[in-house]
């Protein structure tokens, strides 16, 4: 069974993307929103936890959040893929379960 | 609450404000001086107009103290003092002048 | 201004969008602007992205208050503290916020930095020289 994982709080403030990484199985995916995207960012522990996920597993970003928190592209972990809102609906209904992280 | 303004109707809060900023046209703040029994003149919306543009650039309407430094760095000494705003909107002219601009009511206006 | 002034100092640790912290202290800052104090904001932690260059709230809906932090030298509030520590623990720099200025008044108008990088032990400092810190 996959799971999409989604984790919506700042990496420096909480452990919510810590207790997510390590409970996420090949098959599934996470879905970095709000404060969560905050992860993505570049030369930070956060993202070089995801960085070793992403062999594995798939991780997306919501691109509105990122935009309102100006993190331009070049701050941001390659590979990790933008999706809109849409898009974020489309990954719901395409994994078998949605764990939030909250 | 709500004021009607050439047929349309445009949401208020209890103090007057407009609910919605992006709903301003000049004819609401027409509406809203003929309420308070003024006419207004280029003076006046050389003001009002001032308004939008600040909160255009910062979001925010100006607390009084504020609107009359900028006023006067942007118009001239003359038009940057109390006396002169407040012949244009004698019930203050942060929070009369803003709420004809359609801005909310000033933040740090006390 | 009146003889006791105080030194207030705003703490700010949240990032601006997630939670509603960041702009109610924004709007508490600006209220208390009014009280003729010493008043400087310390920005550490997730309250650094507060400051983040070209924020664009668009596409969430949200006002995007980012230029409201601009408006805070035409209030008298000219002393913004940025921990160090706290921008490279984040992967960030002090050129990726937003270059904000103000005029001095004492010094003929002159356009001067706002934002003022400070290390970890300094902001602790600055701390405890403080009559009244508030936090958000």
């Amino acid at each position: 069974m996959s799971i999409l994982h989604t984790v919506n709080k700042s990496p420096f403030e909480k452990m919510s993307l810590d207790s997510c990484i390590d409970h996420v199985k090949g098959e599934s995916a996470v879905l970095l929103y709000e404060d969560g995207v905050y992860a993505a960012l570049k030369g930070t522990g956060a993202a070089e936890k995801l960085a070793s996920v992403m062999e594995t597993t798939k991780v997306y970003m919501l691109g509105p959040d990122v935009k309102a928190r100006g993190l331009a592209a070049d701050k941001l972990l390659e590979g990790v893929e933008v999706v809109d809102y849409a898009g974020f609906v489309d990954l719901a209904a395409e994994y078998d379960k949605v764990l939030a992280w909250v | 609450m709500a004021i009607e303004v050439n047929g349309k109707t445009f949401e208020t809060d209890e103090e007057g404000y407009l609910t919605n900023i992006n709903d301003w046209e000049p004819g609401v703040a027409e509406a809203m001086a003929k309420e308070d029994d003024l006419e207004l003149t280029d003076e006046h919306w050389e003001i009002i107009n001032f308004l939008r543009e600040y909160y255009e650039e910062y979001q925010i309407a100006p607390a009084v103290r504020v609107l009359t430094k900028a006023v006067g760095k942007k118009l001239g000494k003359e038009k940057g003092n109390s006396k002169y705003l407040y012949s244009l909107f004698p019930y203050g002219p942060g929070k009369q002048a803003c709420r004809y601009a359609g801005l909310p009511k000033p933040t740090g206006c006390i | 201004m009146s003889e006791d002034i105080k030194k207030f100092m705003y703490v700010n640790r949240r990032a601006p969008y997630g939670t509603i912290y960041a702009w109610e202290a924004l709007e508490v800052v600006l209220i208390g602007a009014a009280f003729d104090q010493d008043v400087s904001l310390a920005f550490l932690d997730d309250g650094v992205f507060q400051l983040m260059k070209g924020e664009d709230t668009g596409d969430v809906e949200m006002k995007n208050f980012s230029p409201t932090y601009s408006a805070l030298g035409d209030y008298d509030v000219t002393k913004l503290y940025v921990e160090k520590e706290s921008l490279e623990e984040r992967g960030l720099t002090v050129e990726d916020l937003m270059p904000l200025k103000y005029e001095d008044e004492d010094d003929d108008w002159a356009e001067k930095d706002s934002i003022r990088l400070v290390s970890r032990k300094e902001m602790a400092e600055l701390m405890d020289e403080q009559d009244v810190l508030f936090s958000f």
